[in-house]
């Protein structure tokens, strides 16, 4: 296996081995399942197999993250720039570009073609959808690189699950505000998952689209210009939907919109998780002070870190938006899941469940201590919280 | 005309160069930038945060 060699400050040689080198491919082929639940429905007649994809995300990827557990290695300061300048990882990113493209059509060929039951046609929508979510995990790895070709593949992909404004309002928008009241894409304490895609959903949109129209602006440019980076996506998104309709026929229109809204909901889910309850505080200049690692919840879970380009180091991401993904680190002490994504997920899908394990870990975090003046509370909810944990420090 | 350069991502504000894409056209002072301006590459860094040089 490839190693890397540095030396450290000290002048001792250090060696260093990325164990998890030829694991990363986990990320490009996960999506691809449902593929391989077509295959297996060719296969054997049996259309229960097309909902493998749900079967593998929402049961044995949290049992595979609970058995395997955490991994907290990080690889050498000394070695990072080697692991970053080494193409392979970066190849991975570009390799899984086409293959979000195939999942979608390979999907929609099958459900516009065969005879399935409508609860197979729905679970096909559901499951495609699932996997052009992990799309915008694509998009988001590769969009927040400097170089132009990752810029425009994560373009690129985010016309498979119709989010190219993801680009702009997560780069320009999420980062800046994040764990900030301000943020529509950090939930609030007390805010349900529910409550919060109702917020998130509209408001990335709208703030994206304010971003690009203040660039336009200050360019002479109309915000319809062709410049418009959130509609040049959205135009390939638009030629992909109408030719996979034009294609296999008005069943496409069922199964897009399905689609479309289950790919959303993986970046709603991740965005819920991510920064729930975080807060970043004013300085004495009135600014938010700069994100720091406990201003995101992190999972060292391995197996679901594997499959999603280690976006759940998440707390060493935002502190470092362009770190890569092969080298992004665990922190000491930081705000913890208490599973990977995918069974955090199902956690947050049932609200008072999450409340019931995320708030006692919310208000025991180090830099909070119960102090609720240091938390990002739902205002709808922020009479019933005070009830239950006390007052915050200002009414007293 | 002086460079400015973010000190997480290491994004250079050039004066003399600007941004065009971002809008600010060449000889655009780092002063006469917006007061809630942010890195362009990695939104993590303030205005104040810049370093000339």
């Amino acid at each position: 296996m490839k190693g890397y060699t540095a030396a450290l400050p000290s002048g001792e040689a250090i060696h260093y081995i990325d164990r998890k080198r030829w694991l990363w491919s986990l990320s490009v082929f996960y999506p691809l399942q449902p593929l391989m639940g077509i295959w297996l429905h060719a296969e054997t007649g049996n259309e229960a197999w097309l909902l493998l994809p749900l079967f593998t995300g929402y049961v044995v990827a949290p049992i595979l993250d609970w058995i395997l557990g955490e991994d907290r290695n990080n690889p050498p300061e000394v070695i990072v720039p080697q692991l970053d300048q080494d193409a392979y990882y970066r190849f991975l990113t570009y390799a899984v570009v086409p293959l979000h493209f195939a999942t979608l059509i390979g999907a929609a060929w099958w459900a516009g073609t065969q005879d399935l039951s409508w609860w197979a046609f729905l679970g096909l929508a559901v499951v495609a959808g699932i996997a052009s979510g992990l799309g915008i995990n694509t998009g988001h790895e590769l969009g927040h690189k400097k170089s132009r070709l990752e810029r425009w593949l994560a373009k690129i992909v985010l016309a498979v699950p119709v989010y190219g404004h993801f680009w702009i309002e997560h780069n320009r928008g999420h980062h800046r505000d994040v764990s900030t009241p301000e943020d529509p894409a950090s939930a609030r304490m007390g805010e349900s998952i529910y409550r919060f895609a109702r917020r998130e959903i509209p408001g990335a949109f709208l703030r994206a689209w304010a971003i690009e129209k203040e660039r336009l602006q200050r360019r002479g440019k109309s915000v319809w210009d062709t410049d418009n980076q959130v509609l040049q996506s959205l135009a390939l998104a638009t030629v992909l939907q109408l030719g996979l309709i034009v294609l296999f026929g008005w069943k496409m229109i069922p199964f897009l919109i399905v689609h479309n809204v289950f790919a959303w909901w993986q970046l709603t889910s991740a965005n819920y998780i991510e920064h729930y309850g975080l807060l970043r505080l004013k300085d004495q200049t009135g600014k938010f002070e700069r994100c720091q690692p406990h201003h995101s919840w992190n999972s060292n879970h391995i197996f679901s870190n594997l499959v999603l380009f280690h976006l759940e180091r998440h707390s060493d991401h935002h502190a470092h938006p362009l770190r890569r993904y092969q080298s992004l680190r665990h922190f000491a002490d930081l705000p913890t899941l208490p599973n990977g994504y995918f069974g955090s997920y199902l956690l947050s899908y049932v609200p008072w469940l999450w409340y019931w394990v995320m708030d006692k870990k919310l208000l025991a975090l180090p830099h909070i201590d119960g102090d609720l003046d240091k938390i990002n509370i739902d205002p709808h909810s922020k009479e019933r919280i005070v009830r239950k944990y006390g007052k915050s420090a200002e009414n007293d | 005309m002086t460079d400015f350069k973010c000190p997480e991502c290491g994004y250079v504000y050039s004066e003399e160069a600007g941004d065009e894409h971002e809008g600010y056209p060449p000889g655009t002072s780092f002063q006469s930038l917006p007061d809630d301006y942010v890195c362009p590459d990695c939104s993590v860094r303030y205005k104040e945060d810049f370093e000339p040089g």
